[in-house]
């Protein structure tokens, strides 16, 4: 393993969004929406079921949604790198595919875990009170997690498809589902049980509840639960992602 | 020591599915020489070069670049050679000194020569002026210039050019073939190289190879092959030996993108 190596992969995507206004924006703008619009349209209808402030419940899942859909675009652009770019420079150097899988996992997953950061600053401005502050840093330590988790999961999609045609698919089939079944929107306690029994399947609803606790003090299954699904498959992923990546043929 | 034969395929395949693009093909390139790889669209030239550039594995058959395998030796094949893609592998996004520095890392050069290695070969392309601008805002023969800059920053033995010249201008042609002459008389760098100008080969190369239909059909200098088709010139011997019929490429997906991708940055 070759620090500099991983660092420079690291540097890279960071740069890449940094610079990238347009990216950031847009990228901003769809959860900041989805914050406002339904955050306050929701809010007196929340209230009157007794669950509460919604626009305070809502964050922690506008925060995940951010972070999903960067993660797994980051993991993706491996599609577009592979044909125009950079990776096939990188594939030909004397480096390993396990080095580069690890930079770019790393990279985007931070490129997504400050996006996450972002839209929480735009809600605290907008009046988001976080229950205390020294569960912020394990907030940001869920946030992270959820990043490499699906940061992973996009490289190791990305390895196995072709060109962009199928990118499409997965925003509709994977990303959607994922995100919309996670709790990231409503409670996840008294749903049918069919629902029930999907939503504990999706992984992002155990990133949004370790966010949500950790800054609402909301909880579903409960911390230990959220850490150890979220290690447990984050690991399991980048060991499929980093063997497809090997195995994936230019 | 410094082996005679640079590069040496035997009996190299590469089978996708039911389809042979490189069939049973052998040839050796001396150290020094300036090989022209020639042949139609979907002869076989990027897959072999993907095999010789450790991209693709050989269905069967055996390579050695610098006296290593290709497929065992991967690293000292990798150190061995620069390369030049037929598309831009530049990240648009970096400015050209960042481009270089990203490579000088992938190729472990010390941080103490880094610096002064990516000065001496971007004032080699004349592009040290512009070292710090983003490399999207530079121009198609800028990207060229910068690709080759880095190709060769790791002092290779073999440099791999697939069709470095593809729509420039003829100044910017002109002025590639420099530096590569350049390069292959002063440092004695074996130049491998593929290209759809005839006059491009047959003014640059010491040897040509003909592949089409991932078979190679005739390998000799200009003068032979346009003697032994009875032509005068590179184009007609080309056409001669591999016929009228213009070649069907099934499009794939890097294809579309390649499409699509023109119509967006051009």
């Amino acid at each position: 393993m070759d620090a500099n190596v991983i660092f420079i992969l690291w540097k890279r995507q960071l740069k890449r969004y940094l610079r990238s206004k347009s990216r950031m924006i847009g990228s901003i703008a769809q959860p900041l929406l989805f914050l406002l619009a339904l955050g306050f349209g929701f809010s007196s209808v929340f209230q009157q079921a007794g669950q509460g402030n919604y626009f305070q419940f809502l964050t922690p899942g506008i925060i995940s949604m951010a972070i999903l859909f960067t993660a797994i675009f980051t993991g993706i652009e491996i599609i577009w790198d592979r044909q125009f770019g950079f990776l096939k420079e990188t594939l030909v150097a004397p480096v390993s595919r396990l080095e580069i899988m690890i930079g770019r996992t790393l990279g985007g997953a931070t490129v997504a875990s400050l996006q996450g950061i972002i839209v929480m600053i735009i809600a605290l401005l907008v009046g988001f009170v976080p229950q205390s502050l020294i569960m912020i840093p394990v907030a940001f330590a869920f946030m992270f997690l959820v990043a490499l988790l699906f940061a992973a999961i996009g490289t190791a999609i990305a390895s196995r498809l072709e060109d962009m045609q199928g990118f499409q698919l997965i925003m509709n089939f994977i990303v959607m589902p994922l995100f919309f079944l996670s709790g990231a929107l409503f409670p996840l306690a008294g749903l049918p049980q069919a629902v029930d029994i999907i939503s504990k399947a999706d992984l992002l609803s155990y990133g949004v509840d370790g966010i949500r606790s950790a800054l609402t003090g909301i909880s579903y299954f409960g911390f230990a639960v959220d850490f150890a699904v979220l290690g447990v498959f984050t690991t399991v992923c980048l060991g499929i992602g980093s063997y497809l990546f090997s195995k994936m043929q230019i | 020591m410094e082996e005679k034969f640079i590069i040496q395929v035997e009996n190299l395949t590469k089978k996708f599915k039911d389809f042979t693009a490189v069939n049973d093909i052998s040839f050796k390139v001396k150290t020094g020489e300036i090989f022209a790889f020639l042949g139609p669209n979907g002869a076989g030239k990027t897959t072999t070069i993907k095999m010789l550039t450790t991209l693709l594995n050989p269905t069967s058959g055996n390579i050695q670049i610098n006296g290593f395998n290709s497929v065992v030796k991967q690293d000292d094949v990798r150190r061995s050679f620069g390369i030049v893609f037929q598309d831009p592998s530049l990240d648009d996004e970096l400015t050209a000194y960042e481009n270089m520095e990203y490579h000088s890392v992938l190729y472990k050069i010390p941080k103490d020569t880094r610096k002064k290695r990516i000065e001496e070969m971007l004032k080699f392309v004349e592009l040290w002026d512009r070292k710090n601008e983003l490399v999207k805002n530079f121009s198609g023969g800028m990207k060229r210039r910068l690709e080759i800059a880095r190709g060769l920053l790791h002092h290779p033995k073999i440099f791999f050019l697939d069709e470095p010249t593809l729509g420039l201008d003829p100044q910017t042609r002109n002025h590639i073939w420099e530096y590569i002459q350049k390069l292959n008389k002063e440092e004695g760098t074996t130049i491998f190289f593929t290209t759809h100008y005839m006059e491009e080969a047959d003014k640059v190369s010491n040897i040509i190879a003909i592949i089409d239909g991932g078979k190679i059909i005739t390998q000799g200098t200009a003068k032979e092959l346009k003697a032994m088709t009875k032509t005068a010139s590179l184009e007609d011997a080309f056409i001669s030996l591999t016929g009228k019929q213009i070649r069907e490429e099934e499009v794939s997906g890097a294809d579309r993108m390649r499409m699509r991708r023109r119509m967006f940055n051009r």
